[in-house]
């Protein structure tokens, strides 16, 4: 009973934590609040994996997510001069445009939500890792090497970018 | 019910452990670096004329900080200049809850494992809640609002994040080897024996390993060879503005942090919680002789052995702390990108040959 009602706690805390941050994400005017604003939402993320019972994809969202992308955000956010007290235009134009997009999306998702044949199935707290591992080497092989090769072409690039070229060199 | 009860005593004996060793690790700090200085440290704190080598110093500082001005940089962010202090602190405290510090403990039918929380992704948990730590020393620096502790934050960012990439790579050897990211699985392999006498400790099967694994940790968490982010002796790094019980709890967690990462080095690479040829049922050495003992005392050897090489570690970074100068802010980059990473991607290599062979 008590188990039954921390669990429900601890998951609307986060489910709170998610989306109360998420809006401070978006309507917050300094883009560094932004920035840290959105370390919230994403551990909040990791945490409802937790209540998915998907532990390794929780533990690679936080490190892969809160632990590296959002780090090198806030650190492109320090380097660019005059960045971290730039402020964002408060007002809304054309709103009446943004509606159609909004109300389209909105739609959308509604519809999925909606009609999509939802399977309820037991909680299971076993390990995903190893299944996951093996079918990464077996069955989704080509895939999950084509995205190794995409970041490393991507990685390549942008050591090539960084680099001064050659006539920029004074010696 | 009772599973929750245990669950939370656990954690809170976990807490009072970490925090009480924490207060004593900064004395010990000053006592050895009085001893390396030929000093003789910290000795002035009394309590109605009783010194007790200097042991009421950490009361007395925790009592200063208390006492002391907080003050928060006026034109500083207030909300972030409060959270920055939390955020250093809290990663540092919950990476110990996937640290086994003991087998199973059985009372009667109970059974008791001696661990918070035997996640099966431990070694990713891990270096998520270190990647965290990143985040109270960047937002100190920038809530500053000063521009020495925003350039520390800075610096502070850089190379923890290199250093992160490092720290997980070099590891990636020891779970090829055991073949687990639990760190509990971890250390029951470890009590197994190599070619019959010597115990499979990480030690011995990832020799390379733990040499990249240990220069990188001690760079993660900020201390001397690697303190450019705090710049200790100049202070002008991220905590430049902190003061109180705010300065204190970045002062804290860096002491968690030096008895956390000690635990680590002990559970990953020296065995954890297991004492050579020591098993459930007592002694059984490779020349054949036996030693049966009783459950509990088995329980306290192992708590005992997992101490005894957290304490190890702890006084092996003070000693190093104490003794290197700091590194050049290239050094320091050389070192991760040219030296730990290549040696740690050939140490995965060699590990995946010698384990392909065998």
């Amino acid at each position: 009973m008590i188990l039954h009602f921390l669990t429900q706690a601890v998951f609307w805390f986060l489910v709170i934590l998610t989306v109360g941050s998420a809006i401070v994400v978006v309507f917050n005017k300094r883009i560094l609040h932004s920035a840290f604003a959105l370390l919230f939402t994403l551990c909040g993320v990791a945490g409802l994996y937790v209540f998915l019972s998907a532990d390794f994809l929780a533990a690679s969202q936080m490190l892969v997510y809160v632990g590296g992308i959002l780090t090198l955000i806030i650190f492109g956010v320090f380097l660019t001069a005059r960045m971290y007290n730039m402020s964002i235009p408060e007002q809304t134009h054309q709103r009446f445009l943004a509606l159609l997009p909004v109300l389209g999306l909105g739609g959308i998702i509604f519809y999925v939500l909606n009609s999509a044949e939802w399977h309820l199935i037991t909680p299971m707290v076993a390990p995903t890792t190893e299944n996951l591992g093996k079918m990464l080497l077996t069955t989704y092989l080509v895939p999950f090497e084509v995205a190794s090769m995409l970041l490393l072409a991507a990685l390549i690039g942008a050591i090539r970018l960084a680099r001064p070229r050659k006539e920029d060199h004074d010696d | 019910m009772l599973e929750t009860a245990i669950t939370l005593a656990k954690i809170w004996g976990v807490l009072i452990t970490l925090v009480g060793l924490a207060a004593i690790m900064t004395w010990v700090e000053r006592k050895q670096s009085a001893v390396m200085q030929d000093r003789l440290g910290a000795n002035r704190a009394d309590v109605f004329g009783i010194r007790l080598i200097g042991l009421f110093q950490p009361m007395a500082d925790g009592l200063k900080m208390f006492w002391k001005e907080d003050f928060i940089p006026p034109r500083g962010d207030k909300f972030l200049h409060t959270l920055a202090p939390i955020l250093a602190f809290f990663p540092a405290l919950v990476i110990f809850a996937v640290i086994p510090f003991g087998d199973v403990l059985r009372i009667g039918s109970l059974e008791i494992p001696l661990q918070i929380a035997d996640l099966n992704v431990g070694y990713l948990f891990i270096l998520a809640f270190g990647g965290l730590t990143i985040y109270g020393t960047v937002i100190a620096g920038w809530s500053s609002n000063n521009k020495f502790s925003l350039l520390g934050g800075l610096r502070a960012a850089a190379q923890m994040i290199s250093y992160e990439v490092c720290v997980g790579l070099s590891l990636v050897g020891l779970i090829m080897v055991f073949g687990t990211l639990e760190l509990d699985a971890i250390v029951r392999g470890q009590n197994e024996l190599l070619f019959g006498f010597l115990p499979k400790w990480g030690i011995f099967v990832q020799p390379l390993g733990f040499l990249l694994f240990f220069p990188a940790v001690i760079a993660e968490t900020k201390r001397v060879p690697f303190d450019l982010p705090e710049g200790e002796s100049e202070i002008i790094g991220y905590y430049t503005e902190y003061s109180g019980m705010r300065f204190g709890l970045f002062y804290f967690a860096e002491f968690i942090e030096i008895i956390v990462m000690a635990a680590l080095f002990g559970t990953l690479y020296f065995g954890g919680y297991n004492v050579p040829y020591l098993y459930a049922e007592g002694f059984r050495f490779p020349w054949g002789a036996e030693w049966n003992l009783p459950h509990l005392v088995v329980v306290f050897l192992q708590i005992g052995s997992f101490f005894i090489k957290m304490a190890f570690f702890c006084w092996l970074q003070v000693l190093i702390r104490w003794t290197l100068p700091r590194f050049r802010y290239d050094q320091l980059m050389k070192l991760c990108w040219t030296g730990i990473l290549p040696l740690a991607v050939l140490n995965i290599i060699l590990t995946g040959l010698v384990l392909m062979v065998v």
